[in-house]
């Protein structure tokens, strides 16, 4: 609490300077990008109207929107069932990743023995294998979600295992000296240094659990019942209904935005108050 | 003072691989009290005795014992590194507390202990703070702590200050000073200055390198603990001479890249 007050004491002549340049750091983060925005979809609006281009070409801005709010309640079905998809997959990469991550740094047998496959399961591309899992899978939902965990889960098991190796030597010859038991040592030193490389392999398999789901998706097509996001884009450009289309990509990538907001907002709070990467510099 | 033995180093020696002899055939008894700096160049094998002391490295031949303790402490040993070695994610609080949270004692029942330990190296201010808010000497004091706070009878401490500036450096050899006396600690420090090891020592090794070895067990006459103003009179610079003399003997011909 003391602290606080002898650092504001020593701040006082730059306050309006700092509140400035706060200011314009969120202006430039927040306001500017959605200027940008609002420019670019009235530039898109105008050039569609300007040359009479045919909707089933590019569908204007606004009618994109008038189906947004047409389709609505099937359109949210669809992206509920790839919000789904993507934050189950996520969860278990998180799980798969991380248990395995800490069992392949507690035992290096392990981590020779079953590393390669892990790489061989990530190189190859989730398009390729797509089709037999969905033959092998009876259900489609469980297909998908192994074909979006795929993917999700390579960043997450190898950024835990550097992760976990991260630890200051130093502080491991204290907890040695200290007579720390396995669990401490796990508890209050591995896990903590841990912690920023998970969460930068959080933003990153965030991103891939929704681009996996999609791929799923596209792959698994119209066949089944499903009825995700993607399945309603490809189903759209079956019947030549382009708004439509536009209208699940404009869902999608605001999925998408959701996930990276959400994991950028987990990290900051997890690394904020300690770690370079989150921490605000004062000037 | 009393003078019990309470570290006895028998032809103690390290290899590192097949060649490399990091400490040849150490042999040395320390008294409870004492105040023992290992001096000497790099790779003079210092940090590498030290680490066997605290138990942190094997040896490969000759023993270590130390003599069980009979008071009430949660680890004997208490070790400063040569960097502050903090939890970044921890508060000051918490990276002191962590010997004591190791043994299994809960928080509520140390806090008295943690928060004494911090007043005694004037953190007290700083207890919520985390470490990247510390200047360097801080963040030493707060490795200080955490070394004192589960009441240890030797504190071994390797190159703590060689990272920081003239002023602060004396500050804190006169805490160390101070808080060794005060908890009556036997200490052994490693350190290449030879003004810090005069100031600070009763007794100084004088170390050489490839072998690494003691060349001078040079006994201090001074009276402990010094004062401040020690620093300034010409016994301490007949003094610092003597040892560097001692010194600069361990350096020659053969030592050329130094």
């Amino acid at each position: 609490m003391q602290k606080t007050s002898t650092t504001k004491d020593l701040s006082t002549p730059v306050n309006t300077a700092q509140l400035r340049r706060a200011r314009r750091e969120r202006v430039l983060t927040w306001v500017m990008p959605i200027i940008l925005l609002i420019i670019a979809v009235g530039l898109w609006e105008y050039l569609v109207w300007y040359h009479e281009i045919p909707k089933y070409l590019i569908p204007a801005p606004s009618l994109i929107a008038e189906t947004l709010v047409k389709d609505g309640p099937s359109l949210m079905a669809s992206s509920w069932f790839t919000v789904k998809l993507t934050f189950f997959s996520l969860g278990l990469a998180i799980i798969g990743g991380v248990l395995l991550g800490a069992l392949f740094a507690l035992s290096r047998p392990v981590e020779l023995s079953l590393f390669p496959f892990a790489v061989i399961l990530q190189v190859t591309p989730v398009v390729a294998i797509a089709p037999l899992i969905l033959i092998y899978v009876d259900s489609t939902f469980a297909a998908l979600l192994i074909c979006a965990w795929i993917v999700a889960f390579f960043p997450i098991l190898s950024n835990t295992v550097m992760g976990l190796r991260s630890a200051d030597h130093n502080l491991i010859d204290l907890f040695t000296m200290y007579r720390a038991t396995r669990w401490q040592r796990l508890r209050y030193l591995l896990a903590p240094s841990a912690l920023p490389y998970f969460m930068a392999a959080l933003k990153v398999a965030g991103g891939l659990a929704l681009i996996g789901a999609v791929v799923a998706e596209f792959v698994a097509g119209t066949a089944g019942q499903n009825t995700g996001l993607a399945s309603r884009i490809i189903e759209s450009s079956f019947r030549s209904e382009i708004p439509r289309m536009f209208a699940a990509l404009v869902l999608v990538s605001f999925l998408g935005i959701i996930i990276f907001l959400l994991t950028s907002w987990a990290s900051s709070k997890v690394l904020g108050h300690w770690h370079e990467s989150e921490v605000r510099r004062e000037y | 003072m009393t003078s019990d033995l309470i570290i006895r180093l028998t032809h103690v020696s390290k290899k590192f691989g097949q060649a490399f002899l990091a400490v040849d055939d150490l042999s040395l008894n320390i008294k409870e009290g004492e105040f023992i700096t290992f001096l000497g160049p790099s790779g003079c094998g210092k940090s590498t005795a030290l680490k066997m002391i605290a138990g942190l490295l094997p040896v490969s031949a000759g023993s270590i014992e130390i003599t069980p303790s009979s008071a009430v402490s949660e680890q004997d040993l208490g070790f400063v590194f040569q960097e502050p070695t903090l939890m970044p994610w921890a508060t000051v609080f918490d990276n002191v507390y962590l010997p004591l949270r190791l043994v299994g004692l809960r928080r509520s029942e140390v806090e008295p202990r943690v928060t004494q330990i911090l007043k005694e190296v004037g953190l007290t201010r700083f207890a919520d703070s985390y470490p990247r808010e510390l200047s360097g000497g801080m963040k030493m004091r707060v490795s200080i702590a955490r070394a004192l706070v589960t009441r240890p009878r030797i504190l071994l401490m390797d190159e703590p200050f060689a990272a920081l500036d003239e002023m602060t450096r004396s500050k804190l050899n006169d805490d160390v000073v101070r808080l060794a006396n005060e908890n009556k600690l036997t200490v052994i420090f490693v350190t290449h200055s030879v003004f810090e090891s005069v100031y600070l020592s009763t007794r100084i090794m004088v170390m050489a390198a490839r072998p690494g070895r003691v060349v001078a067990d040079l006994p201090m006459q001074t009276p402990w603990p010094p004062k401040d103003e020690w620093r300034t009179t010409p016994e301490f610079m007949s003094e610092a001479r003597k040892v560097s003399e001692v010194l600069k003997g361990t350096l020659d011909a053969k030592d050329i890249d130094h």
